[in-house]
């Protein structure tokens, strides 16, 4: 599988503050990459340097092969690109914007604007300065998406869309994995990433502290498990990777670390199942692994 | 605990709902004033301190510039026998006596009415339209804040910066001590930029409520300002009356140091009175953020032209090029009707002596030269403001998405500097036209249509030098733009300045205007318009190549 991102090393600051500190991400050619983080982690950045907007000021980055900040524009023909807080023109009306967006970049299908427009519900006519914040978001997602690009950066695209816009967003954003091309999103809505991606990056204080697909990093992360036996269960407390362990009578419940948990399972088969069932860690969980220390600061304890 | 008391809901001892006590529309204005002052905490005393620095400071270089009776009287002799002379200064009181107080008044008032106008004017709209345009006036009328509290703050800011202001002047003047510069003209001349500013605060108070765009508000009020101004050029020199018709010609109308009449400032406050009653009134009609102007729809789809490069640049510049064109032309025309006027005075023999001290081989020429420059550098302003479109583009965020398109960068600044540029030349031209068409209309003389025209034009590559200073700073330092305004400030003292205080040549030719040969008076020559245009080049390649280099904001 060839790669359609890779940045090795990023570094970029501005003055005093280090937005970008080592960063290291990898988009596989033709899949969803989720790109999580909370405020300020340096998405944004990240996604600027890929754009050639930004110079980093060390590190190697490689997009579709070329080198962003030099090859810009030649790459740009190759991918489009919607911000996270759109400005409109506000003397030009949003399918002028859409147009002219579009065109610069090298042209648009016209078929799949309109149809876009219509999915939308985005009235064309109206001039930028009189859209809301959600409708300018549509402008730039239609443009974007209306474009035959390979590659699409997407920085936080649906903020500000209600929930139906967010749905039909989520339609075309698999189409458009269907067609083969490569989408990196930046979010911090976690359900949609945990609905659209195939891999995901966790970024944290400008570097990437967890990366790979959403099964892998659930294996590395702890499952709940809730179930009435027979017998009390006993002796779980003993066994290695179980933790917060609850009893009550026949039912317990209790997290376990993905690699003991065919054990756990079995150890409680010998109590005689009467119902199971099992949650696997939601991406709040695992954002909540990698920023916990910081939740638990900010609580003013360290309890877990 | 719980079981000791009595179940009681919680709504049954609720906190009365009291209505809100005071809350009409006036409500927050004294907060909003503070939070104004707290904004404006550096820019409205640099405002206060840099007027008053150049008409105090300028005061203080008479005495050693016009030593003796007889320089006072050759300097009033210029003004008074020349019309082009009381067009750009002001209405020639006092000159039969010349003191050192009535040349003051009359060199410096006007230019320095313009100042605190524009003052006004930028400060109004600041606190009105841009804060509402960008959303943050919504915030702050969602608390107790009343509907009108903007503008009132506004206005109550900025009227008190200027009755400041001519405080300041008033008690720098008199602390000078110069000689028939005494107390009571002191505070005449201040009392009448105080007015200046008030009237001008209204006026933009105005604009802010018929537009929907606090740039477009700006330029309407800023319009005003120079049609105030044109109107008592016209009036001072064919000494008509008409004068009466302009606030600046108001505040001129006190004649400080001679008179002392502080009636006609009645005027001034009465308009500042009625058009701020007027600005409140519109402020009724018409929605929060929306002007009195409704929005229609517009094209579902963006033309062929549009989506290039050049027909992109050109639609967000075409706009404010033409209202320019518009001013300019009015400009043009006015300047022009007023060539036979100047025509009268041709067979004055003080006025021939001036002439030929200043190259000229006519009144007539030697005071198109004159306008002409300053017009040039009116003209540069529009170009200066539609090469730094890049600039704004990158500041509201909208130039991100446009520059990830296969857009090249320098493409990108290059064709809203070459509109900037060619808009430029499309000014001059308009200029000349209009003032040459006219003149030649009033004075039947058919050739100065062409002479006007060319030497107008003639001053492009001094234009484009100080354009091109504008996209090598924007590609350079941006934060530093203040230096290409800078330079065309410099620019005009030295034409209002250079003659009047003698300023040696090398401050003479710091400004790039100064080597364009001032035809009609002068000759044309091709090698100082050579130069300009190489160093223009080189600034465009500059600027260019350094922001290929830069992050973009």
């Amino acid at each position: 599988m060839t790669t359609a991102i890779v940045t090795s090393g990023l570094v970029k600051t501005f003055g005093a503050t280090r937005a970008l500190d080592g960063l290291d991400l990898t988009v596989s050619t033709g899949e969803v990459h989720g790109f999580l983080g909370p405020n300020g982690a340096g998405k944004s950045t990240t996604i600027r340097v890929l754009l050639g907007l930004l110079r980093a000021d060390s590190g190697e980055v490689s997009l579709l092969g070329g080198d962003p900040w030099r090859d810009a524009v030649a790459l740009h023909r190759r991918l489009a690109y919607v911000p996270g807080d759109v400005e409109l023109w506000p003397n030009l009306t949003g399918g002028e914007a859409i147009d002219l967006l579009g065109r610069l970049r090298g042209g648009l299908d016209r078929r799949r604007r309109d149809e876009l427009i219509e999915r939308f519900d985005l009235d064309p006519r109206k001039k930028g300065r009189t859209y809301s914040k959600g409708n300018r978001q549509k402008v730039a997602i239609v443009a974007a998406l209306a474009s035959d690009a390979e590659l699409l950066l997407l920085d936080e695209p649906t903020a500000g869309l209600d929930p139906l816009m967010e749905s039909v967003f989520q339609d075309i954003i698999n189409q458009m994995k269907a067609e083969g091309r490569t989408v990196l999103l930046s979010s911090h809505i976690l359900a949609q990433v945990e609905k659209l991606a195939d891999t995901i990056s966790i970024i944290r204080q400008g570097r990437i502290v967890q990366s790979g697909s959403l099964v892998e990093m659930r294996h590395l992360t702890r499952t709940t498990i809730e179930a009435v036996t027979a017998a009390p269960a006993t002796g779980l407390a003993s066994l290695g990777g179980v933790h917060d362990l609850d009893v009550d009578d026949g039912r317990v419940r209790f997290a376990v670390d993905g690699e003991y948990l065919d054990a756990a399972v079995k150890h409680l088969s010998g109590f005689g199942i009467r119902s199971l069932t099992s949650h696997p860690p939601t991406l709040e969980e695992l954002m909540l692994r990698h920023y916990g220390d910081e939740l638990a600061a900010a609580n003013g304890n360290g309890a877990d | 605990m719980a079981t000791t008391t009595p179940h009681r809901p919680v709504v049954a001892d609720p906190v009365p709902i009291r209505p809100p006590r005071g809350g009409g529309p006036f409500t927050g204005t004294a907060m909003l004033v503070r939070f104004a002052l707290r904004r404006d905490r550096f820019r409205i005393p640099a405002w206060l301190v840099g007027i008053t620095a150049v008409q105090v400071g300028g005061a203080a270089m008479y005495p050693d510039l016009y030593p003796t009776a007889v320089d006072r009287r050759i300097q009033a002799t210029i003004v008074v026998e020349n019309p082009a002379m009381r067009a750009m200064t002001g209405p020639a009181h006092g000159l039969d006596q010349p003191t050192y107080g009535a040349l003051l008044s009359n060199e410096f008032l006007g230019l320095v009415a313009v100042v605190v106008a524009l003052m006004s004017v930028l400060l109004v709209v600041r606190h009105t339209r841009a804060e509402e345009e960008a959303g943050r006036a919504e915030l702050v009328l969602a608390s107790s804040v009343g509907r009108y509290a903007h503008l009132a703050a506004a206005l109550v800011t900025v009227a008190g910066a200027s009755l400041l202001l001519g405080l300041l002047v008033a008690l720098g003047l008199g602390t000078l001590g110069i000689e028939s510069v005494g107390w009571s003209g002191s505070f005449v001349l201040g009392a009448a930029l105080a007015a200046v500013g008030l009237v001008f605060a209204a006026v933009a108070a105005v604009a802010a409520q018929v537009t929907a765009y606090g740039r477009a508000a700006a330029g309407a009020a800023g319009a005003v300002i120079g049609v105030a101004y044109a109107v008592r050029a016209i009036g001072d020199m064919a000494d008509n009356g008409l004068s009466w018709l302009s606030p600046i010609g108001w505040a001129q109308a006190t004649a400080p140091y001679v008179r002392d009449d502080v009636w006609p400032l009645a005027l001034a406050l009465a308009a500042a009175l009625g058009l701020s009653g007027l600005a409140f009134r519109l402020a009724a009609r018409r929605d929060h953020g929306a002007g009195l102007v409704t929005p229609r729809p517009g094209t579902v789809a963006g033309s062929r032209w549009l989506v290039s490069p050049l027909g992109f640049a050109w639609r967000l510049q075409r706009t404010a090029l033409l209202w320019w064109s518009v001013a300019m032309l009015l400009v043009g025309l006015a300047y022009g009707s007023a060539v036979d006027i100047l025509e009268e005075d041709a067979d004055n023999e003080i006025v021939q002596e001036l002439v030929a001290a200043a190259g000229g081989t006519t009144l007539t020429e030697s005071w198109l030269s004159v306008i002409l420059t300053v017009t040039a550098i009116v003209a540069t302003v529009a170009g200066v403001i539609a090469a730094l479109r890049p600039r704004r583009e990158e500041l509201s965020g909208r130039a991100e998405p446009v520059l990830a398109t296969a857009l090249a960068r320098t493409t990108w600044v290059a064709t809203h500097a070459a509109i900037a540029m060619a808009g430029g030349v499309v000014l001059l031209a308009v200029t000349g036209a209009a003032l040459g068409g006219t003149g030649a209309l009033v004075t039947g003389e058919a050739d100065l249509f062409g002479q006007v025209l060319g030497a107008s034009v003639a001053y492009a590559p001094a234009l484009w030098l100080t354009t091109a200073l504008a996209v090598a700073v924007f590609g350079l330092a941006p934060r530093a733009i203040g230096v290409v305004w800078a330079l065309l400030v410099y620019a005009v003292l030295m034409v209002y300045l250079g003659g009047l205080l003698q300023l040696p040549q090398w401050m003479l030719n710091l400004s790039p205007y100064t080597h364009v040969p001032g035809m009609p008076a002068a000759e044309f020559t091709i090698w100082p318009l050579a130069a300009l245009t190489a160093i223009a080049a080189v600034l465009v390649a500059v600027g260019l190549y350094a922001f290929r280099r830069r992050d973009l904001h």
